[in-house]
């Protein structure tokens, strides 16, 4: 992969485990969207062949030595982003859910109003997003305890088709929640008064594989991401009396 | 009373031989053996020594100082699991910075020898 050059600051980073059924697709369809802007599949020691079909799709591929979760796979990528001088890094997910037709939208927010950080955000201008009962509980429950703590509303907490500036990305290189991260991010960017933007998108149905979140593991992951919220309020008290 | 002393003196002791054992044959580091060694001394000392069982007892206003024992024994293995979970936590955040270092520099050799 090259280093970011004057006319290209742009990098699109794909977290994939176990997605040998999709990432090709996805890979060739933001091609399309995004001629001639490098592609970074992180590829989280998948036990399919998701490294060699990534790799035959043209992309880049950083292969971790064991799996470390989506946090840990996604940190790696802001990582190598970084250190090779990208300044905007879209993260488009392996499965196919995220459509690579808004990338440019994302972009676009992140240059025009320099905000820190873009979600495509699902429930964003009501554009008739359809989620699973509990998933819409749970994003119910996210909203509210996040409202006060951001001081602004955030529709789609959950989702992970987000942009981030280089700003963002010197913050994550060091710090970023290694379970379920969508969440604890938006914290861990209000603690820097870093600022975020949504842009509506359309999300598709997963092509392949199975969903990190089962219903076993819904009610773990609200506790988880709750505590992970308060965690990170605590640091955050702890940084103003510093200050 | 004398009976749970002595089964708690045979823990402490059994405790002590598997965790020097474990050292001798690298199983455990020293370093963390010693939070094992600690523990297990002091069940031995407090289960050899029924008078300051007693007074531990009457400070926590406890009547039957069984009680107290166990009430001890709970926060001392409290206390060593937590130091464990912060070794674990630091192993686990060391662990994962070094797998991305890995990473990132695995890539950038490929990538070099594929110009090359």
């Amino acid at each position: 992969m090259r280093r970011a050059t004057q006319s290209n600051r742009v990098m699109i980073l794909i977290p994939a485990y176990n997605e040998e059924g999709a990432v090709a697709d996805v890979i060739r369809e933001v091609n399309q969207v995004m001629p001639n802007v490098p592609i970074l599949v992180t590829d989280d020691a998948s036990r399919d062949d998701t490294y060699s079909r990534a790799k035959s799709a043209g992309a880049d591929v950083l292969r971790l030595p064991h799996h470390l979760g989506l946090g840990g796979c996604v940190q790696a990528g802001y990582k190598l982003a970084f250190e090779l001088g990208y300044d905007y890094v879209i993260r488009v997910d392996g499965d196919g859910q995220h459509d690579p037709k808004y990338i440019p939208a994302l972009l676009d927010v992140l240059r025009k109003t320099g905000c820190h950080m873009v979600i495509g955000s699902r429930f964003y201008q009501n554009n008739g997003a359809h989620t699973s009962t509990v998933r819409a509980i749970g994003i119910w429950v996210f909203r509210l305890v996040l409202r006060p703590i951001l001081g602004k509303p955030v529709h789609d907490p959950t989702s992970g088709f987000v942009g981030v500036n280089r700003d963002t990305l010197r913050v994550f290189t060091g710090s970023f929640p290694l379970e379920y991260p969508e969440i604890e991010a938006l914290v861990v960017l209000q603690r820097k008064r870093f600022r975020f933007e949504e842009v509506p998108v359309r999300m598709r149905k997963r092509k392949a594989g199975r969903s990190t979140i089962t219903a076993i593991k819904s009610l773990y992951y609200i506790i988880h991401v709750l505590l992970g919220v308060f965690v990170n309020i605590l640091k955050f008290e702890g940084r103003r009396r510093k200050e | 009373m004398d009976r749970l002393l002595n089964v708690m003196t045979i823990l402490s002791l059994v405790l002590m031989a598997v965790v020097l054992f474990s050292v001798r044959r690298s199983h455990i580091r020293v370093e963390y053996s010693v939070s094992w060694l600690g523990a297990a001394l002091i069940l031995l000392v407090l289960s050899r020594s029924p008078g300051a069982l007693y007074w531990i007892a009457t400070e926590l206003g406890l009547t039957d100082p069984p009680l107290a024992l166990l009430i001890l024994v709970f926060c001392i293995f409290l206390v060593v699991i937590y130091r464990l979970s912060v070794v674990i936590s630091d192993l686990k955040d060391a662990n994962i910075a070094m797998a991305q270092r890995l990473a990132i520099l695995e890539f950038q050799l490929q990538s070099l020898n594929e110009k090359q």
